[in-house]
């Protein structure tokens, strides 16, 4: 059989059709990469709204309180029980008022879980008014359906 | 000077290993660091503390809508009155605030200066809350949203534990 019997041989194999998927596949994920800091919680499932589209500009430096279905709330990824946000929001409104500027120039987004007692975001937002926080953005999920 | 033969072609293999394990690792980074971010969008309400106490009478020229939500048991929604009459559904309600309010949502308009204030038991379901906001607050017309009333507040809670 003629074989090459010179040694152990280099086998070339042809990269090029590997390079080029790995590069549009770099390209997609590049391109889907967002920096958006957007607190996002697999534990909430917003209800969803055919008018909540997407803001154009985030929101500057908002407070995100997201109730979950089982009323309490999450803040900053920690589970809080409703009546222990006051303390958070309580150094919220400090933090502010050092930086010379007031709670109730402050967004408080509130992603509440659609399964979630009304009376609970409800109570969320009250402690939010007795801190001196008055502008509330309740956030929902886009509905696309029609 | 040193030069190599020039006669024959040669074919340069550059060695693709280090570009590759940079490549792969780019793209082991970015893989990793996606994250779907589903479209989500806010209702702003400006709920001041006391803001039932500090509107003025003459100032609130329109009445406020009244929507009150009723709550069964488990949460769902039992029975919507507007204004203290029953209401059926959703699309109910959008039809019943177009017909006070019109759909003329310009500066001074009677959409901007109408109030609905939303009663709401204590144990529904947050979603319901969502969209009656999202029935008073405008509707999609041939994919435009029309805006309707964008004043909202809530009723104070009522402690249903």
């Amino acid at each position: 059989m003629g074989r090459r019997s010179e040694g152990p041989s280099t086998t070339e194999v042809d990269m090029t059709p590997m390079i080029d998927i790995v590069f549009q596949l770099m390209t997609f994920f590049i391109f889907t990469l967002n920096f958006s800091e957007a607190e996002q919680d697999d534990r909430i499932q917003l209800p969803l709204s055919q008018l909540a589209k997407p803001v154009p500009g985030p929101v500057e430096k908002p407070i995100t309180l997201q109730v979950t279905s089982t009323n309490s709330v999450i803040y900053a990824g920690e589970l809080v029980p409703v009546v222990q946000i006051g303390g958070y929001l309580e150094r919220e409104k400090a933090s502010l008022v050092n930086a010379g500027r007031q709670p109730a120039d402050a967004t408080v987004i509130v992603r509440a879980d659609g399964r979630a007692k009304t009376g609970e975001v409800q109570e969320v937002v009250k402690i939010c008014q007795e801190k001196g926080f008055e502008k509330f953005a309740l956030r929902a999920q886009y509905d696309e359906r029609e | 000077m040193a030069r190599r033969e020039s006669g024959s072609f040669d074919r340069i293999n550059p060695d693709m290993t280090p570009m590759i394990d940079v490549v792969f690792q780019l793209l082991t980074f970015f893989m990793l660091t996606l994250k779907s971010v589903i479209p989500e969008g806010d209702f702003d309400i400006r709920m001041p503390l006391g803001a039932a106490a500090a509107a003025a009478p003459d100032d609130q020229l329109v009445p406020p809508i009244r929507v009150k939500m009723t709550a069964a048991a488990d949460g769902r929604l039992a029975g919507m009155t507007m204004n203290g009459s029953p209401i059926r559904d959703f699309d109910d309600l959008r039809n019943k605030v177009v017909g006070i309010v019109g759909t003329d949502t310009g500066p001074n308009s009677l959409a901007e200066n109408t109030e609905v204030e939303l009663d709401c038991d204590y144990g529904l379901s947050y979603e319901n809350v969502v969209q009656a906001i999202t029935s008073v607050s405008g509707m999609v017309r041939d994919g435009q949203i029309v805006e309707l009333i964008k004043k909202i507040k809530f009723t104070p809670v009522k402690s249903g534990k």
